[in-house]
């Protein structure tokens, strides 16, 4: 951890990440995930792909997020990820990932470019399609889907069927939270 | 209160009793009701006035195809003009107002235009108000605005929300008649995920009103057995009081799901109404069909009604429009209208069928019918004494959807109508009576055949579905359009058409059906055309001799009933009306008491009041010598930042911006300029080269989004083969712009590293640390003309860095300062904004031009040396000041030769943007004068016509501070 005196805020605003739970759904502030991009280079993908496995974790194909340890990964365009670590161990992340990456890919900071939403609680199909054009019905834990919530760029990790990470804007955090509390609010 | 014209049978609840009024007079009825059928039940037939001859009119039909009874709903904010009666479900407490009518609906003082009508017909308004000519905006429109109308609006914002979603399915099943329900069945069984949407608060269609047995049970009960058990389908979505209001591309379909209209409010948090979007692989279309009309003389009288709708509302809902009841067809249909009205006890007074030389030539009765006139054979008229008339000119098939992308309907002889053709949405059958199968027994196999096409065609088996019994009688009509007489014979009632208007329309030449239409108004408003449509063509076809399929028809539009404004809006309204942007320090400056500013969906603090200062001018001006004297600070977070990397990083830079950054140190930065392939400016901004391969572009906040995917578009598609990678990371840093002759002496309390003017000089930035550790970035760059920075920190850090620094700030006196003053110190600098960035301005207009490199090529390059663009003479970006330094400058105003006039001839430019300095005491502006740079010391005038301002400047330099740029390098 570096050592310095500044306190950080949360996307929403807070001192501490929040959690709302409107009717049977539960909207979760996740701010303990650092993030980082990772392009490959030029001619460099079979060198990435060695690379993220030393940091546990194997590059998911288009639309599909990885579980690794302490390196997880979701596909946001051709030869490119966003690699996640816990925040506690990888904040700098960059400067933790450089040493395995070399010159192979391009990595920047992401961790707070993102707000992070999780959403769990049963049928979430019934709120999502009050939000976004994603049939949840045909997807499966593991899809990591990109969409647009309410005019607002958005990746949908789903980690169960039961609980899904909205990625997004971190400057729009609150009209995003707005939008999926509104959306629980009226869908059940 | 008794409900006198309440008869046996039906599908209402009689255990439970509403109440509900009309007009103010309270009425009741029972669950299952639409507020015609119980205001029927209760004997009054008259529920509103006609468009334009303010007639007094009754419903004609039991659904959404209803022209008549349009009446006010609701109260307050939540009044809802122009509802359908037939289709409103009553609710206890439902209250409903006449409209179109004064002073009451019964006494209409408009129904004098009734008595002109010579004055209105078809096309009036092209002939009799053309003159004067300047009455008719002012006088004549507004007259006839009032007079011909329809409901009003409460001027209330709309209290309720409204949802959108998104839903996905095999098979969308439009319609849940049994065409639709066989479909659904076969479907669903099937195990396909399917979609069954019906606009009826019951599902069923004319199964619920119709005597006929299904599979050895009433109709409407083997509708029900199989909406139970399709509800319990887990791939099937049964969506009642859902209107599927469209069909568009790629099937993709529009619904209007209306959650609560049956409810007196919606309940807390609930949408009234969701506006679906439905992606169905195939589609049915079992949208039924629509009875139509006969014309004859005053067949316009409340208690004239289609044949189907007079037995809908008997045998669904146990009314009737009156005890004494006639028939007129033109078919078998219309008799079984007879049959069940006299199983109902009601009497029938006369079935007059055409086909056998009757017909009905008049009718009697000013707000309710009395009598019918009805000439037989031998020309003998008689009297028919009676409270309703219930016609049947036989049936169209509901084929609107099939027709929203220009697909033509083709005529069908054997039913006297039009079914779907060809070349309709793609994936989308009809079945049913849309399909002009009208027997149940059709209906049912149709639908079952559709649903198992369906699944063929996308790969899936459907289970075989077992046609339950039903009636399946041939469809014997001989088509009567209108009978012949003197009189107005209504073709179209929701416009007041009649014959003689078709004939007026077709003596005057508008023979087209779609010149009929717009000539004579036939088949526009909410009932889209499907009540007088066909009629108007038959007559029409009849003038020219021509049959109906030759007549042709016009096609029918989204969305097929009418939608509320506020389900199309969904939740985009208001403070939703689109997201919204927070910088990293909104919260702190919201506590400062910042007033903002909305730049996109930024919100920007545009300054910071202090008690005291009563015009934001004080403010700004403050900040603006606050900072010129010490040190002021500002959230510039929102400017887009690129990452940019790659071993080909540098020269993609120098293909991009028009001139040169391979060439940038690392640890550098370098203002840039972008053009357009049109030789354009596109956007300016610096790029810091952080490493050898790593460079961080700026970019205007309004161009962060469009120059990053212009870039995009670069990198994919113009040169694959360069090694580069880039991402937005606007929103990882809050960055701040520390400006002022204090700025070094304030960072140096919160950097960890040396940033004297040696080690970080004008134009140098770094990766370095604050605050004991913290990454941090510092690019040593001015906008503001003064010795300024911008830092650079993790947003999650960005509240407390400007606490930090303005702590730090204390003992200079530092001033946070918003967007004005930005606006105010980079016009005394003379740098470019939006107002001189706006699209139609070159590098050489705005006096940069020696940045467009000719040692390389770049995006805008070829086109920026056109010669036009590089004429002599051309616009220049220019410094402007009042010669008398009390007058004000107004922004927009024109350059113009002293002793010329304030003409387009003698137009020389324009003043681009206007501020008040502070620092020089009077206003300056920056401009586009033709030739300026040659032209600087020159007298003219700043005449702006709208603001009738007309001011004597002098051309300067843009350059009104500093221009040896001595204290940014200080």
């Amino acid at each position: 951890m570096p050592d310095h005196s500044l306190k950080s805020v949360t996307p929403l605003g807070h001192d501490m990440p929040e959690s709302v739970t409107v009717g049977p759904i539960t909207i979760a502030e996740v701010t303990d995930i650092a993030m980082a991009s990772v392009a490959a280079r030029q001619g460099r993908i079979a060198d990435v792909a060695d690379a993220a496995q030393k940091i546990g974790v194997t590059l998911p194909e288009a639309g599909r997020h990885a579980a690794g340890t302490p390196c997880s990964a979701f596909w946001t365009g051709p030869e490119m990820w966003m690699v996640e670590a816990p925040f506690a161990t990888h904040e700098d992340i960059v400067a933790a990932l450089k040493p395995v990456f070399g010159d192979a890919a391009s990595l920047t900071e992401q961790t707070d470019a993102w707000v992070r939403l999780r959403v769990s609680g049963a049928d979430l199909p019934r709120l999502f399609e009050r939000l976004c054009n994603v049939d949840l019905a045909r997807s499966s834990a593991g899809d990591a889907i990109r969409t647009m919530i309410e005019h607002l760029g958005a990746f949908l990790l789903i980690r169960r069927p039961d609980e899904i990470d909205v990625i997004s804007a971190r400057s729009s955090a609150a009209s995003l939270h707005h939008a999926l509390a509104a959306a629980a609010k009226s869908a059940f | 209160m008794t409900q006198p014209n309440r008869i046996p049978g039906g599908l209402i609840d009689r255990a439970q009793t509403f109440s509900f009024t009309f007009d103010g007079k309270p009425y009741r009825g029972h669950p299952g009701d639409t507020l015609a059928s119980a205001l029927l039940a209760n004997g009054v037939r008259l529920m509103g006035r006609s468009f334009k001859y303010h007639r007094p009119r009754g419903p004609i039909s039991a659904g959404s195809d209803e022209p008549n009874a349009l009446v006010e709903l609701r109260t307050g904010a939540r009044q809802e003009p122009n509802t359908r009666a037939t289709v409103v479900e009553l609710f206890d407490g439902l209250s409903a107002q006449s409209q179109n009518r004064w002073p009451s609906l019964a006494f209409d003082a408009l129904a004098i235009n009734d008595r002109l009508s010579p004055f209105f017909a078809a096309g009036f308004y092209y002939k009799t108000f053309m003159w004067p000519a300047a009455f008719w905006e002012k006088i004549y429109e507004p007259i006839i605005r009032r007079a011909a109308g329809l409901g009003s609006l409460s001027r209330l914002p709309d209290p309720d929300i409204y949802d959108k979603g998104f839903l996905h399915c095999d098979v969308l099943i439009i319609g849940a008649g049994p065409a639709g329900l066989a479909a659904a069945l076969t479907a669903g069984r099937s195990g396909a995920r399917v979609i069954l949407a019906d606009e009826d608060f019951r599902m069923g269609g004319r199964l619920n009103a119709e005597t006929h047995g299904v599979g050895g049970m009433a109709g409407a009960d083997w509708a029900a057995q199989a909406v139970a058990e399709l509800a319990g389908m887990p791939n099937v979505r049964v969506m009642a009081r859902t209107t599927i209001l469209g069909a568009f591309d790629h099937g993709i379909y529009g619904a209007v799901e209306r959650v609560s209209d049956h409810l007196p409010v919606p309940a807390a948090g609930q949408p009234r109404q969701i506006l679906w979007r439905i992606y169905a692989r195939r589609a049915i279309l079992a949208a039924g069909a629509t009875e139509r009309m006969i014309a004859f003389e005053d067949n316009d009288r409340p208690g004239i009604m289609l044949a189907s709708a007079v037995r809908a509302y008997a045998n669904r809902w146990g009314a009737t429009a009156g005890r004494r009841v006639a028939v007129f067809t033109n078919n078998d249909d219309g008799l079984r209208t007879a049959e069940d009205l006299r199983a109902s006890g009601v009497e029938i007074a006369a079935i007059i069928d055409s086909r056998k030389g009757e017909e009905v030539v008049g009718s009697r009765g000013r707000l309710g019918l009395r009598s019918v006139t009805v000439r037989g054979g031998s020309g003998k008229t008689r009297t028919v004494e009676c409270e309703a008339l219930a016609v049947s000119g036989g049936w169209n098939p509901n084929l609107h959807l099939t027709s929203h992308h220009r697909g033509r309907p083709v005529w069908d002889d054997t039913i006297a109508a039009f079914i779907p053709g060809p070349g309709g949405p793609g994936g989308l059958v009809a079945a049913g009576a849309a399909a002009g199968q009208l027997s149940t027994h059709a209906a049912l196999r149709s639908g079952a055949a559709a649903a198992a096409a369906a699944l063929a065609d996308l790969g899936q088996t459907a289970a075989a579905f077992d046609l339950p019994e039903a009636e399946d009688a041939p469809v014997s009509i001989t088509p009567k359009w209108h009978v012949a007489g003197k009189g107005r014979a209504w073709v179209d009632p929701q416009n007041d058409v009649t014959v003689k208007d078709v004939k007026l329309a077709h003596q005057e030449g508008f023979r087209s059906v779609e010149h009929l239409k717009r000539y004579t108004t036939l088949g526009m408003a909410t009932d889209q055309g499907k009540a007088g449509n066909l009629l108007g063509l038959a007559v029409m076809a009849e003038m020219t001799g021509q049959t109906i399929a030759q007549t042709g028809t016009t096609i029918y539009r989204p969305p097929y009933t009418p939608v509320a404004m506020g389900a199309l809006a969904g939740r985009s309204r208001e403070k939703d009306f689109k997201p919204t942007r927070l910088t990293p320090s909104h919260k702190w400056a919201a506590e400062q008491g910042a007033e903002f500013v909305e730049v996109g969906m930024w919100l920007r603090a545009q300054w910071f009041p202090k008690p005291g200062e009563t015009h934001w001018r004080q403010s700004v001006e403050r900040e603006v010598l606050a900072t010129r004297a010490s040190v002021g600070i500002c959230d510039v977070t929102t400017l887009g930042k690129i990452d940019i990397q790659g071993k080909d990083a540098g020269a993609f830079l120098d293909r991009v911006y028009a001139n040169t950054f391979s060439t940038l140190p690392v640890g550098k930065v370098r203002y840039g300029l972008m053009l357009r392939e049109d030789g354009m400016v596109m956007d300016d901004g610096t790029t810091a080269r952080l490493a050898e391969d790593e460079w961080v572009m700026t970019t205007t906040t309004a161009n962060a989004v469009p120059v990053f995917r212009h870039l995009e578009f670069c990198r994919q598609c113009l040169w694959p083969d360069m090694d580069v990678q880039m991402i937005s990371t606007t929103e990882a840093w809050a960055q701040f712009s520390v400006a002022g002759p204090n700025a070094r002496r304030l960072l140096e309390k919160v950097v960890d590293q040396d940033i004297s003017d040696a080690t970080f000089p004008y134009m140098a930035c770094a990766n370095i640390t604050v605050c004991g550790g913290l990454r941090a970035r510092l690019f040593r760059i001015s906008f503001s003309g003064e010795l300024a920075y911008e830092i650079a920190v993790p947003t999650r850090y960005g509240d407390a860095m400007i606490c930090e620094l303005m702590k730090a700030g204390e003992e200079f006196g530092a001033v946070p300062y918003g967007t004005e003053s930005l606006g105010v110190m980079r016009v005394e600098k003379g740098h470019v904004a939006g107002n001189e960035l706006n699209g139609q301005s070159t590098a050489l207009n705005m006096g940069l031009g020696k940045m467009v490199s000719k040692k390389k090529d770049a995006i805008g390059m070829v086109l920026s040396q056109r010669e036009g663009m590089v004429a002599e003479g051309g616009l220049r970006l220019v410094g402007v000041r009042p010669v008398d330094p009390a007058q004000p400058l107004t922004a927009g105003s024109h350059f113009i030769a002293t002793g010329k006039p304030a003409v387009s001839a003698h137009d020389d430019g324009w003043l681009t943007s206007v501020v008040y300095s502070p620092h020089l005491g009077h206003s300056i502006a920056l401009g586009y004068l033709k030739n300026g740079s040659a032209r600087v010391g020159e007298r003219m005038r700043a005449v702006n016509l709208l603001k009738k301002t007309d001011v004597e400047i002098e051309i300067v330099s843009p350059h009104f501070f500093d221009p040896e740029g001595e204290r940014l390098r200080a």
